[in-house]
């Protein structure tokens, strides 16, 4: 099984030289830790900063100078700011191109649900259905299963959706899906994890292919 | 004669702020809050507000400090964590709360600054958000219609204005505050420095003081961190 930085670092790979990123909060932001050497990504907080740099040295935060978590942050040379419209403008104009999010549930057909459990105090979805109306390619992050052990890859969704027919990806604990024709397609597993045990655990629809590659 | 646009301070900028009103408070978090027209809000003890802004503050600053004082009718959002006392009202039913999404809250502001009345967006198509909402589809795509928001006062905050109203906002402190600016009826803006008007680059001005009716240098800013993240030296 994958920890939370394997799948970090699985999802790391599918980050591209010359992309603008934005990572959600949780698992998705430990990517930026593991985006190969030798290729440049820029960041997008959607708080208004493009070009998110690292947290700042000890004693040198800036109470002006947060990321979307709240989290003080730096700038990197070429970084710039501005305003919440324009930042969901490039959102919504698909200028991002690549979108990494945490989720509750995924659907088979590419539905999600991350914002609200009913009964639970409702915190707000924040930039979240923003995100997956308009990002070109999401790929989620989660555990394949929830504490109670219930699969988290459904035929639908059961909690409140944040957006539908919109996620192409999961990376979770078992493996790594596409999400395409109504169906989990399973790409790869993690090595110490058997195919079988990948079928028990995705109550969605799963297409288990010829080979599948372990995910290195 | 002319332009009168600076006042005194948070309670002469705050004067006809009145019960049941409609206020759009701009900043994101605690960062670019507009401090010092709270903590007259409070003092003023105006009750029964609608705010519009994108979080609620902590419970002992930003907006939770109106919440504290049960002054906050309903609050429009699009993130409310991190703030006990609004849970508590939230819980309890006697603070009405509509979540929006973020992109949504920011364009909604800045269709009212441009004079536009809605704006199409595909946030939130399929989800309850969309329900009761007129959609349209445009090259295939399904979109929500939203209205521009209508605010009596807009209170914002901006590092550098001048005496003519013009606004430079600093770092990640700009956030939802230049559109807020340009949505209120009324418009106030708190600066950490005042200068006179010709000071400032024209080229650099973010928001242009048309938009903005009252301006005054705060008396103390805080500045408050809600998520202190750092890195140690070796």
């Amino acid at each position: 099984m994958l920890d939370k930085n394997g799948i970090a670092k699985r999802i790391a790979r599918e980050v591209k030289d010359g992309m603008y990123v934005n990572l959600g909060i949780g698992i998705p932001t430990l990517v930026a830790n593991y985006v190969p050497s030798g290729i440049e990504v820029i960041l997008q907080s959607e708080n208004g900063l493009l070009g998110m740099g690292p947290f700042p040295w000890d004693g040198e935060e800036d109470a002006d100078l947060i990321n979307a978590g709240k989290q003080t942050v730096t700038t990197l040379p070429g970084s710039s700011i501005f305003d919440s419209a324009m930042s969901f403008g490039m959102i919504r104009a698909q200028k991002v191109d690549l979108t990494i999010l945490g989720a509750m549930e995924v659907s088979e057909n590419g539905d999600i649900a991350n914002w609200k459990v009913p009964g639970k105090m409702v915190k707000g979805m924040g930039g979240a259905m923003d995100l997956v109306a308009s990002a070109k390619n999401i790929i989620v992050a989660m555990q394949h299963c929830d504490k109670a052990g219930n699969s988290k890859l459904l035929p639908q969704c059961t909690l409140p959706l944040t957006g539908i027919h919109c996620i192409q990806k999961v990376v979770t604990d078992l493996g790594v899906f596409d999400i395409k024709e109504g169906a989990f397609h399973l790409l790869e597993r993690a090595a110490d994890v058997s195919i079988e045990e990948i079928q028990a655990k995705t109550a969605g629809k799963l297409v288990i292919p010829e080979v599948v590659g372990i995910v290195q | 004669m002319g332009f009168n646009k600076v006042v005194k301070n948070a309670n002469e900028a705050c004067q006809g702020i009145e019960d049941g009103m409609t206020l759009m408070v701009g900043g994101f978090g605690l960062c670019g809050i507009p401090e010092n027209c709270i903590a007259e809000l409070v003092d003023k003890k105006v009750k029964g507000l609608t705010c519009i802004s994108n979080n609620a503050g902590v419970d002992d600053f930003g907006l939770g400090l109106l919440l504290q004082g049960k002054q906050v009718k309903k609050m429009i959002s699009s993130y409310v964590g991190e703030n006990a006392e609004f849970e508590r009202q939230m819980l309890s039913g006697e603070l009405e709360v509509e979540l929006i999404p973020q992109g949504t809250l920011a364009t909604r502001c800045m269709a009212a600054g441009y004079g536009m009345p809605a704006i199409y967006t595909p946030a939130g198509v399929g989800t309850e958000v969309a329900e009761g909402k007129e959609t349209r589809v445009f090259n295939g795509k399904t979109y929500l219609m939203e209205y521009a928001f209508d605010a009596d006062f807009a209170i914002v905050k901006a590092w550098k204005g001048d005496t003519l109203g013009n606004l430079i906002f600093r770092s990640t402190a700009r956030n939802f505050n230049p559109m807020m600016a340009m949505a209120g009826k009324i418009t106030i803006a708190e600066v950490e420095e005042l200068v006179p008007a010709g000071t400032l680059d024209p080229d650099h001005i973010h928001t242009p003081g048309i938009y903005v009716h009252r301006i005054f240098q705060g008396a103390k800013f805080e500045k408050r961190i809600e998520q202190r993240t750092t890195r140690k030296r070796d």
